[in-house]
């Protein structure tokens, strides 16, 4: 049973008037794991949108000691921090429960310039969380496409759609034999409330991947980003599940659609409904592909379907 | 060469207003109808901005940009957003 939305605890580590957009899904996403992980936590932020929306000096928009970092070093930061903090409880320096140290990064920081560190700190199985709120594009920097971004999407690097496929970096951190990987979206806040708790009971690496809706990147109307995460799930575009030590199991409602309960959406409305794919619908080949990303999803479904039955 | 003092250190303190009065961007303002409203909390949930308050159901007007997700959001439609004068 998830979290039910009246049960969530009070305390608020976003503060009102932060410098981020209107409707901005990665302030919605850490308030939900603000609520999770309390005070007791140590932030890193590489640059992203969630470091634009700090607001200015002498203030700053969030309810936890942050540091910011390079962008390539979310996992190699946090290492040293995690570690240093483990000294000075050794030391004697540091009373009480040890801080949770977390990175909160963006797709680019995880999937293309951060992967190299993370990938090194995941090995190393550092006790740390790295949180990746994933829009799907460069969006801090005027959407530039990223390893995230889904096939068919416009960006300004890819004025004709993307080509290309995302990649799994999920199933990819997963294969780091860490203890615990799951995906999350805003849509489903109990959901993800109970994956950042179960993270901080663990020890070890910790990743967990939040889809997050970007209202100017992907070109739909702002009061729109909860409904468009949760047609996302619908469609299987994204599915929720949780690995612990390996054993991957599904969250409603993906969980539905990969034991063939419930069939998932077809991807048309979800596409229809953002201006990103806008120029892809108005070409000569429109169908095929949008039968294209129809078929990228297809098989992500059935890919995850057979590696969930693999439990060793 | 100008001396740190206390005033220049690059340290910042988490407060409220980090961004300024953000309430200054909305377009649209959402009010609530406190008698069709079922206290479900769904929109002080999906409020990026933590501008509402859970028990009460009020919204804080200095710093809400206006985004209209607690009024899609809300199942009773107890929100409407309203054009700012």
């Amino acid at each position: 049973m998830t979290t039910s939305i009246k049960k969530l605890p009070d305390i608020e580590q976003v503060l009102s008037g932060n410098g981020a957009c209107g409707g901005c899904p990665a302030t919605m996403a850490l308030r939900i794991v603000g609520k999770a992980l309390g005070s007791n936590a140590i932030m890193l932020l590489t640059p992203s949108c969630s470091v634009a929306s700090m607001g200015m000096t002498p203030k700053l928009g969030y309810n936890w000691p942050g540091i910011n970092i390079c962008f390539a070093t979310a996992g190699s930061s946090a290492s040293g921090i995690t570690h240093a903090v483990e000294i000075l409880k050794e030391k004697g320096r540091l009373q009480g429960e040890l801080p949770t140290v977390f990175s909160w990064v963006g797709d680019g920081g995880t999937y293309d310039i951060g992967f190299q560190a993370l990938s090194a700190a995941a090995e190393r199985n550092d006790n740390m969380i790295h949180f990746c709120y994933n829009n799907e594009a460069y969006s801090n920097t005027g959407v530039q496409r990223s390893g995230a971004t889904p096939r068919g999407t416009f960006t300004t690097t890819t004025p004709t759609g993307k080509r290309q496929p995302k990649k799994n970096m999920a199933l990819l951190m997963l294969e780091h034999n860490i203890p615990y990987v799951a995906t999350a979206t805003v849509a489903y806040p109990g959901d993800l409330y109970d994956k950042v708790v179960k993270a901080k009971n663990i020890p070890g690496m910790k990743y967990i991947e939040i889809l997050a809706p970007c209202y100017l990147g992907w070109q739909f109307d702002m009061p729109e980003t909860v409904q468009l995460s949760r047609m996302a799930v619908k469609s299987g575009a994204w599915l929720l599940w949780e690995a612990e030590n390996g054993k991957i199991s599904f969250n409603n409602p993906s969980s539905l659609i990969i034991s063939g309960k419930k069939g998932a959406d077809p991807v048309d409305e979800y596409v229809m409904k953002q201006g990103r794919f806008n120029r892809l619908l108005k070409g000569p080949d429109a169908e095929s592909r949008i039968a294209e990303i129809q078929g990228d999803i297809d098989r992500e479904i059935a890919f995850m379907r057979e590696r969930a039955k693999i439990t060793i | 060469m100008k001396s740190v003092t206390k005033a220049y250190r690059p340290i910042s303190w988490p407060m409220k207003g980090a961004g300024g009065d953000t309430g200054s961007w909305r377009a649209h303002r959402p009010v609530v109808d406190i008698e069709i409203c079922t206290k479900c909390q769904f929109c002080w949930v999906y409020c990026p901005e933590a501008v509402i308050d859970r028990k009460e159901i009020t919204i804080d007007y200095r710093y809400c940009k206006g985004c209209g997700v607690c009024a899609t959001e809300c199942p009773t439609g107890a929100i409407s957003m309203e054009k700012e004068e």
